[in-house]
């Protein structure tokens, strides 16, 4: 069946809404055709995840359309860009591609895009309606506004996404559409004791063999309800987005499309249930970790970036001391004010963590050029700092990436997992 | 001769030659291939190392970030992307990068659609593909 337009829609893509959004609808009806929609939807927002730099393509795109004029026709936040503009912690980018990084970060803006430049927009005011349909980039805000909120989107590929909010339009298909979001597999924690899953540590590692096992398929995950905090749900679906291509989770009880299993798997039976056992766990923890070295040189929390809540529990674990490695806390510039409204960003500085606002250590050269071990209590850093930095990886809670950081040898407390 | 052998069904119409390059994992470009040389470092990947320049690259299924459009853009301006394309099922986000590629006046590879089951068919060595989506092998020079 082919593509049906709407009159309106037919005109912008013969031009009669300008350069920009004729070039917008093209990708936007490209894509329709290669996922056989059979139509465009009506947006209410868009996340873009296309503003950070990998390259100078990204930037001459975001440039062109720019030039053409092109505004976004919705509330727009933007994700990380590849520099430090609000908290000024240097990159490592030679000069040619910090240039290109800052031009790019530019003609978002230009293009009325909100300065937010976060991962978390879900966490700086951005949160779309339960039901609507909406276009978000970034694999963890995708999961999290899917499944935490309720929101309707797919899995927007960097330019795309610039193309929905320029339109107001996205292509119908996948998540956009009601029966595609029923769980088909159960991930059953049930049988897991409960200190474990009251833990900040074991949610990353239930995400990651939640996306391991997902793939593109939804599942829904049982035994967790009286746990989940939203910086759990957010961890979670940060892990499970990097290990899989999960768009949307569902944990019975907690998240809004699964109140129970009948609901979340629209009463279908489901072929596949899984009992985590702790020894699948473990294996799932382990190849969060890419050394065996007892070694710990620099520590980097914030994927995805820390909430207020998280900068102050950070602040309440390091009591007071001195880090004796680089520690590192990606947040956005709403959790920055947030901690100077708290008084305790001073505190935090002189203790030795570096703020990193706006962007993160994994998608831009911050961390020193050398051949060391990273200490993370992120999955998803976890999953992409090796290939990103350089450095092998050493997954744990953030206690113990504090204690770590203090005494500068890696320490570990294993009881929680024995 | 090419009777047995899979046929994929073309996503973004074009005609490819290049050594045919199976992932036997799913990959992630962003974070996965290095868009400056088209090596694939993702350390957990068996075929770390790699390069997926001019290849035929078959992808099992595809995983991870949203930027790997992006990433394949980049590839693609530098001269560095694959020759073509095998998804085991129409991915949006990558094939993005097709498109913007094709917007911006560069040269971007073809797409196909085999299932990953078919893909297991296709023997390693110099392939061309054709419009319709017909494999053949190549014979080394």
């Amino acid at each position: 069946m082919p593509l049906a337009l709407t009159d309106t829609e037919r005109a912008w893509l013969h031009g009669e809404g300008g350069e920009a959004r004729a070039l917008a609808m093209r990708v936007i009806t490209g894509t329709a055709r290669i996922m056989g929609a059979k139509k465009l939807v009506e947006i209410a927002s868009a996340h873009i995840d296309g503003a950070l730099y990998h390259g100078d393509s990204g930037t001459l795109f975001g440039e062109r359309l720019a030039a053409l004029g092109a505004k976004v026709a919705v509330p727009t936040t933007l994700n990380v860009g590849a520099l430090d503009l609000a908290c000024g912690t240097k990159t490592r980018l030679p000069p040619h591609e910090h240039e290109m990084a800052a031009r790019m970060m530019r003609a978002y803006e230009a293009m009325d895009c909100a300065p937010s430049w976060t991962c978390a927009p879900y966490q700086a005011g951005h949160r779309p309606a339960f039901g609507s349909d909406v276009a978000w980039g970034e694999s963890n805000a995708v999961a999290f506004c899917n499944s935490v909120l309720g929101a309707r989107t797919n899995r927007y590929g960097d330019f795309l996404d610039i193309c929905c909010a320029i339109t107001a339009r996205a292509p119908y298909y996948g998540l956009h559409i009601p029966e595609n979001r029923r769980a088909t597999f159960v991930l059953d924690c049930s049988k897991l004791s409960p200190a474990l899953r009251n833990a900040e540590v074991f949610w990353p590692v239930i995400g990651t063999l939640f996306g391991q096992r997902a793939g593109t398929d939804i599942g829904i995950v049982t035994g967790l309800k009286g746990f989940a905090t939203e910086d759990r749900l957010k961890a979670f679906g940060a892990a499970a987005a990097s290990a899989g291509a999960v768009g949307l989770f569902h944990i019975e009880g907690v998240t809004p499309e699964a109140p129970d299993l009948v609901t979340a798997t629209g009463g279908e039976r489901y072929p596949e249930t899984i009992r985590v056992t702790p020894a699948m766990l473990d294996a799932a923890r382990a190849g969060l970790s890419t050394t065996q070295e007892e070694r710990v040189d620099a520590v980097a929390i914030g994927s995805p970036h820390c909430s207020i809540d998280e900068l102050l529990e950070l602040d309440r674990l390091i009591a007071g001391r001195k880090l004796a490695r680089p520690f590192y806390a990606c947040t956005g510039r709403h959790a920055v004010k947030a901690l100077e409204a708290a008084g305790r960003r001073d505190a935090l500085e002189t203790a030795g963590v570096t703020l990193v606002a706006d962007t993160c250590v994994v998608v831009t050269p911050i961390l020193k050029a050398i051949d060391g071990v990273l200490m993370t209590n992120s999955g998803k850093f976890a999953h992409y700092a090796p290939g990103n930095t350089g450095y092998a990886v050493q997954y744990g809670a953030l206690s113990e990436c504090v204690e770590s950081a203090v005494s500068g040898k890696l320490i570990r407390d294993e009881r929680l997992w024995a | 001769m090419s009777a047995h052998r899979p046929k994929a069904h073309p996503i973004l119409p074009g005609t490819a030659e290049g050594p045919l390059l199976r992932l036997t994992a799913p990959l992630s470009f962003w974070g996965g291939v290095d868009p400056k040389t088209g090596t694939i470092i993702q350390v957990r990947h068996p075929q770390c190392g790699t390069s997926i320049t001019g290849t035929v690259l078959c992808l099992p299924a595809t995983i991870g970030s949203s930027s790997s459009s992006a990433v394949l853009l980049e590839l693609i301006r530098l001269g560095k992307a694959p020759a073509a394309l095998v998804l085991a099922e129409p991915d949006a986000i990558l094939l993005i990068g097709c498109l913007v590629a094709r917007e911006m006046g560069w040269d971007a590879p073809p797409a196909f659609e085999l299932a990953a089951s078919s893909q297991h068919k296709l023997a390693a060595g110099p392939v061309a593909l054709d419009r319709a989506g017909h494999f053949s092998p190549l014979r080394q020079a």
